[in-house]
């Protein structure tokens, strides 16, 4: 007998993958395989990427002016509303976890499929239902309160539709749980024989540690939600001082979904890129168990640092310095990760595709952006740039030019495992640094903004500002073309693209021993794992001398 | 215009917040350098084929090494804590003998009022050199005072009362912000800062309008809103004495001790049931929806008015 034939290759009967085992609508709209649900998710998640870039395209165009010439004031602040709500909830939140999580987790540790199939499917009908509210808010009208729903301004001021847009985040809060509850227990329940937790991914450990935040801080945006709604529908004082309520208690409800939530986006960036750099730079990722500890530590602490929202609103001098020293320590795991990345590097084999780019790309972003936060963790310097650009600039470094720029790195990692086609590598790899480049050129100039005083969600500004706004509104230009050409080029490759092989990164990893498109069941037979995840070369080495030649093979796994 | 590439540094706060800034700013030059750096001399040394050394690991990249960058980066953020922390903290009360000035934010304009009583629009004048203490109040929904040239902001909130104080030190106009979004106007909620001398403002205070200082807005409003039916001291109602008692302690009759402040003024005429003063029964009604914020700072003006007469008998 042949070895293919002792493997058990040839005597199978030919099975379609997951992408042909059926082709109807129907097939797609009721199917329960987590690699189908991940791929409605991804063009869920895309319309709504482009739904809410069109909305920052306005304003961003709005700004080019000191005094505006396009939009109203109200037009204008519905616009950044709906920008912040659709992404936050209907891009951020579900981008990594519901599409390369939802996709790669059960293959990751050598599962059929997620623990609660049918409730995976559940929580996508959710996310189309919630996002028709919020569309339906848009349509109608729009809403005028910003992504943080501030009271009194929610509950008794505003005259737009609140309820429609709250109605939405509170129903997608819960395609959150259910996704969150699914990955635990696919976690704790269906790992392959010999998959330990100390053998995961962290890949997987981030999609964990992404869960139990959905889990644990989603209810609480839920419970604020519903309290804007009863005192804004039925009357029910609960913020209006007037009537005995506090508008500083929203706040504080809030923040405690919505610090959290920061990591929720976050948290799985960091698992992608833990997966790629390992894999281009041919090395173990440096400090396996502390990038577990540190992600577990963030997903921790990342529940009691919601206060350095709050440093203006009143909040008693006590409290501010307990949440500022908080702030502090959990700097501290995301600089080791940051170390870690950075030492994975050392000695290694480094070739620089465009998902090692695109991930490079993050570490640089999420560094500079984690940087700015050591200032808004320090009180007297976030009371001077708190709700100011600064503080734009700094959570867009971490959820835009992070999480987005790793959540390009997964893309064009997995994409070929995803389709089975391969992309064009030159143009990827010119759409990563174009990336990076505009992303710099976007949001560089609102830290000095932000500095010198230009208060956010100001639809006119003074004067002195404008040569920040121009430079901002310029570079959101070449970020635009930066996100449309992965939309251009890959939904090429899926016609014209040349056929992947199983392994095309010469990979580590239980996904790339499967076919590409993986079958309907993941695996042809069960997989048993033996091994460390990044296991490129032996402990105690770093990489390879190979010729690069043979580094560069393809499939040798 | 102001110039758009620096902001002066216009108030003794503003120095200190500076001073943290650009020490942040140093270290986090030299991190973004450190790896950066690092990562660029990797990328060019470690690159696919080139000759630099690979083979084992070295000794020194052990647990130990993760542990100490560990706990270096802990410390240096610690002292950060400690650095920042300890300038807030000596920043927090206003000092003694500071000009209080009254702002009442609104959709979408800002009241001020001096002690003298003249009122302003979208504009304050303070005098250089001079402890500025603001009480501030919204009448709808919460607005931010932010003047980016005294590095200050604070949050103007409906049904309660927030404070800021600064100390200007450059002469000049300076721009008044609204930082907390509040609606279709946010925009524009802009004012003026201007520093005087002080006999400048002096000078200037005299010219403004005559109007009637708070205490005395508050006086009128003591008798017209029934006040001195029970707290004066000729009724025969059991109610407290006011005069003399702003700034002192006074017991409570569930035994707490509480000291007679601007907010405790303030939540006695709005929830008189909550803190009741020993010896005394719970007959006062609460004065909510029919005193609006202007008018409770003029009542507790004139409360407080009665405690400086009464120092001086």
């Amino acid at each position: 007998m042949t070895d293919a034939l002792l493997a058990g290759d040839l005597p199978l009967p030919p099975r379609p993958d997951y992408l042909r085992h059926g082709s109807t609508i129907a097939s797609w709209l009721t199917t329960t395989d987590h690699k189908r649900i991940a791929i409605l998710y991804a063009i869920t998640i895309t319309f709504f990427f482009f739904l809410g870039g069109a909305a920052v395209t306005a304003v961003r165009l709005e700004l080019f002016e000191p005094n505006g010439w396009l939009l109203t004031s109200d037009t204008y602040n519905k616009l950044f509303s709906f920008h912040g709500i659709i992404m936050v909830w209907f891009f951020l939140v579900p981008s990594i976890p519901n599409t390369l999580g939802n996709f790669l987790l059960p293959l990751m540790i050598g599962a059929p499929d997620v623990a609660f199939p049918r409730l995976n499917l559940f929580s996508w009908y959710l996310t189309i239902a919630a996002g028709a509210f919020t569309v339906y808010a848009l349509l109608a009208g729009g809403v005028d309160t910003g992504w943080t729903f501030y009271t009194p301004y929610s509950s008794m001021f505003s005259n737009s539709h609140v309820f429609a847009a709250a109605a939405g985040v509170f129903v997608v809060g819960f395609a959150s749980i259910a996704t969150g509850v699914n990955f635990i227990a696919t976690t704790h329940m269906l790992r392959a024989p010999g998959m330990t937790w100390f053998r995961l991914p962290l890949f997987v450990w981030a999609i964990y540690a992404t869960s139990l935040i959905m889990v644990l801080a989603t209810p609480v945006l839920a419970i604020s939600l519903l309290l804007v709604i009863a005192e804004r529908v039925l009357g029910l004082p609960i913020f209006d001082p007037a009537r005995g309520g506090d508008p500083i208690l929203f706040q504080h409800l809030f923040w405690f979904y919505s610090h959290p939530a920061v990591y929720i986006m976050v948290l799985p960036a960091m698992g992608v890129v833990s997966e790629v750099i390992p894999c281009f730079a041919r090395r173990r990722i440096f400090g396996y168990d502390f990038m577990v500890y540190a992600m577990l530590a963030i997903a921790g602490i990342g529940f009691f640092v919601w206060g350095h929202h709050m440093f203006v609103s009143g909040q008693s001098a006590l409290a501010s310095l307990v949440f500022s020293f908080l702030s502090f320590i959990i700097a501290v795991p995301s600089a080791i990760k940051v170390f870690n990345w950075t030492a994975s590097l050392f000695r290694g084999q480094i070739s620089f595709e465009s998902p090692m780019l695109y991930s490079l790309g993050f570490v640089g972003l999420f560094t500079t952006g984690g940087l700015s936060g050591l200032f808004l963790a320090s009180i007297p310097v976030d009371v001077h740039v708190t709700d100011t650009y600064f503080v734009v600039a700094h959570f867009h470094y971490i959820m835009v030019g992070g999480s987005v720029s790793a959540f390009f790195a997964g893309l064009h990692f997995w994409w070929p495992k995803v389709t089975g086609k391969l992309y064009p590598e030159s143009w990827a790899k010119f759409a990563a640094i174009l990336m990076y480049a505009g992303f710099n050129m976007t949001f560089l100039p609102q830290f000095f903004a932000g500095y010198l005083g230009m208060p956010r969600r100001y639809h006119t500004y003074p004067a002195e500002f404008q040569i920040y706004n121009v430079m901002s509104s310029a570079g959101a230009g070449v970020l635009a073309v930066a996100y449309l050409l992965p939309l251009g080029y890959l939904t090429w490759s899926l016609f014209y693209g040349g056929r992947a092989g199983n392994n095309p990164w010469a990979a580590t990893g239980l996904e790339w021993t499967t076919t590409s498109p993986p079958p309907p069941k993941n695996f042809d037979r069960q997989p048993r794992v033996d091994r460390g995840p990044y296991e490129y070369h032996a402990e105690g080495m770093s990489a390879g001398t190979d010729a690069p030649e043979v580094q560069n093979a393809r499939d040798i796994r | 215009m102001n110039s758009p590439f620096s902001l002066p540094e216009a108030s003794t706060h503003a120095v200190t917040v500076d001073r943290i800034f650009y020490l942040l700013l140093v270290l986090s030059g030299a991190t973004v350098v450190l790896v950066f750096g690092l990562i660029l001399l990797f990328a060019v040394r470690y690159r696919r084929g080139s000759s630099a050394k690979r083979g084992p690991m070295p000794e020194f990249l052990r647990r130990e090494f993760e542990i100490g960058w560990t706990l270096a980066t802990l410390l240096s953020f610690v002292f950060l804590f400690w650095w920042a922390g300890s300038a807030d903290l000596s920043s927090l009360a206003a000092p003694a003998g500071s000009l209080e000035i009254h702002v009442v934010a609104k959709q979408w304009m800002w009241k001020t009022q001096h002690p003298s009583g003249a009122r302003e629009i979208n504009a304050l004048h303070v005098p250089l050199g001079q402890p500025v203490h603001l009480l501030m109040s919204s009448q709808d929904v919460i607005h931010s005072f932010f003047v980016p040239a005294f590095r200050v902001k604070q949050d103007v909130v409906p049904g309660r009362e927030t404070d800021i104080w600064f100390q200007a030190s450059k002469l000049g106009v300076f721009p008044l912000l609204c930082a907390e979004y509040c609606g279709t106007d946010h925009s524009v909620m802009r004012g003026k800062i201007t520093v005087m001398r002080p006999e400048d403002y002096a000078r200037w205070l005299v010219q403004q309008p005559e109007g009637d200082d708070l205490a005395h807005e508050g006086a009128k409003l003591f008798v017209s809103q029934g006040c001195s039916g029970c707290h004066a001291g000729s009724s025969n109602v059991h109610a407290p004495r006011l005069a003399g008692i702003y700034g002192r302690m006074v017991q409570l009759s569930d035994g707490r001790t509480v000291k007679a402040d601007d907010g405790y003024i303030r939540d006695s005429i709005l929830q008189p049931k909550r803190d009741v003063v020993a010896g005394y029964d719970a007959i006062m009604p609460s004065f909510k929806g029919l005193l609006d914020d202007g008018e409770l700072q003029s009542l507790t003006a004139y409360i407080r008015s009665l405690a400086e007469e009464g120092s001086h008998d």
